[in-house]
């Protein structure tokens, strides 16, 4: 049976690993990109970002200062009954992994009524979704300020289709990827509704670069994107250059027959994630 | 090659500088994010002079983490210096020299680089761990309840940046890109 200790374990252990390295798909992709950069500029911050992540797990540091909100995401067998509340679960394994690992309290009590620091980086954004049989896979990821909130979602009539699309993720990345740290991981989400889809977004985000998506279709859309981002000239750190992002990665769900919702995260160099099963 | 910048630098320093410039920066910088400029020009409107003898020094937009691997900070590289373009005119007018952050900024902050001969450097974000390892020492001069908004006094030594605003109008972010689409032919 998955208790609510296992899943606090499982949100510790992610936490401190995510914190310190980067995630090995990533680190693959900024490997490949860097013979084709063709800014030195460009290449310089590439080194210095591949350099970081060698620090990084070398000296268990963190990867960046900004080590972000947690955000957990719970999918737990049927057949399971974690027989006490979650959060407090969730919050106690954040706390103790924050303090442990020396990272940095970046959550306030309330965004507009007491932006005062909760001083140990609770609560965590937890979602809980059930799914057929037995165990829980448990996602974390350590979200950056920065490059949430150079995020969007948009609400596009259905007419706009695959080119409304493209706009919003391309008006994003001109707009705001320059300070969201590129090279960017662009997390796209389209469908559901105007609270899902920004859900779906992030989900996309812990796709590894290196899987291609199920549906030919969005696989070409994917690559195409890609193409048109680095297309853009922002490169590497804003600073001019070929590689703006590493990867784009794109869920679909249904929607109202009047939408077509949009939401576009984007990740930063760092993006910090690890999924963890529990049996 | 990149520049050695010694810290704080001098108006002769800086005016030499130009965008697209690589620098390595020795010497004293001082943290400062969100709160602590609200805080820092609460002070400022308050007195009518920069508090803590920050004239002619130079502000890092960072909130670091704590010690770590037997370094003074475990990681600390550039927030988002948008963030900051509302307090930065006035700041540079009462004698801050330089910023160091990420992103582009305001037209007004161009402006107020060029009026007061500052500039603004770029560090790469998410490079914290590599940045961490530049700094020498670091201790909380004011506001210690701000955690890591707090100001803080670093000491760098060769800490890599590159120069997004030099005092001549010229701004990395808003021309790079583009001059590299037309080099390029994208």
């Amino acid at each position: 049976m998955v208790g609510v200790d296992a899943i606090g374990e499982a949100v510790y252990d992610a936490v401190r690993h995510a914190a310190v390295t980067l995630r090995s798909d990533v680190r693959g992709a900024m490997r490949a990109a860097l013979p084709g950069e063709r800014s030195e500029r460009g290449r310089r911050v590439l080194e210095e970002l591949l350099a970081n992540a060698e620090i990084a797990e070398r000296d268990g540091v963190p990867l960046c200062q900004d080590t972000g909100t947690v955000w957990v995401w719970v999918e737990l067998g049927s057949a399971e009954c974690p027989g006490a509340p979650l959060q407090p679960a969730v919050d106690d394994a954040v706390r103790r992994a924050y303090a442990d690992g020396a990272l940095r309290m970046s959550v306030v009590r309330d965004a507009l009524l007491d932006r005062t620091n909760t001083g140990d980086n609770t609560p965590a954004f937890l979602d809980v979704a059930f799914r057929e049989g037995h165990g829980a896979t448990v996602s974390v990821m350590l979200k950056g300020g920065g490059s949430d909130n150079a995020s969007v979602v948009e609400m596009l009539p259905p007419s706009a289709g695959a080119d409304g699309v493209r706009d919003v993720v391309l008006r994003a990345v001109e707009q705001r990827a320059a300070g969201a740290c590129p090279p960017l991981v662009i997390g796209i989400g389209v469908g559901g509704t105007f609270d899902t889809v920004a859900k779906l977004a992030k989900r996309a985000l812990l796709r590894r670069l290196d899987a291609a998506p199920a549906d030919a279709g969005i696989f070409a859309f994917e690559r195409e994107l890609l193409g048109a981002i680095n297309a853009t000239g922002i490169g590497p750190a804003g600073l001019g250059g070929d590689t703006t992002a590493l990867g784009v990665s794109l869920l679909t769900a249904p929607c109202h027959i009047a939408a077509l919702p949009v939401a576009v995260n984007l990740g930063c160099s760092a993006v910090r994630s690890a999924i963890v099963e529990i049996e | 090659m990149p520049l050695d910048l010694v810290l704080p630098p001098t108006r002769d320093a800086l005016a030499a500088l130009r965008a697209g410039d690589e620098v390595l920066m020795s010497g004293p910088a001082f943290t400062a994010r969100d709160a602590t400029h609200a805080r820092l020009v609460a002070e400022l409107r308050a007195t009518g002079e920069l508090p803590y003898g920050l004239a002619g020094q130079v502000l890092f937009y960072a909130g670091p983490t704590p010690p770590a691997a037997g370094r003074p900070l475990g990681a600390v590289g550039p927030t988002t210096a948008k963030r900051m373009d509302a307090w930065t005119p006035e700041l540079l007018a009462a004698g801050i020299v330089a910023t160091i952050g990420k992103g582009a900024r305001s037209e007004e902050v161009r402006e107020a680089c060029g009026r007061y001969g500052a500039v603004y450097l770029a560090a790469v974000g998410g490079a914290a761990a590599l940045l961490a390892s530049h700094v020498e020492e670091a201790e909380v001069i004011a506001y210690p309840e701000l955690g890591t908004e707090a100001l803080m006094g670093l000491t760098l030594a060769r800490f890599p940046a590159f120069v997004a605003i030099d005092t001549q109008g010229g701004d990395l972010y808003l021309t790079a890109p583009r001059e590299w689409r037309e080099r390029m032919g994208l």
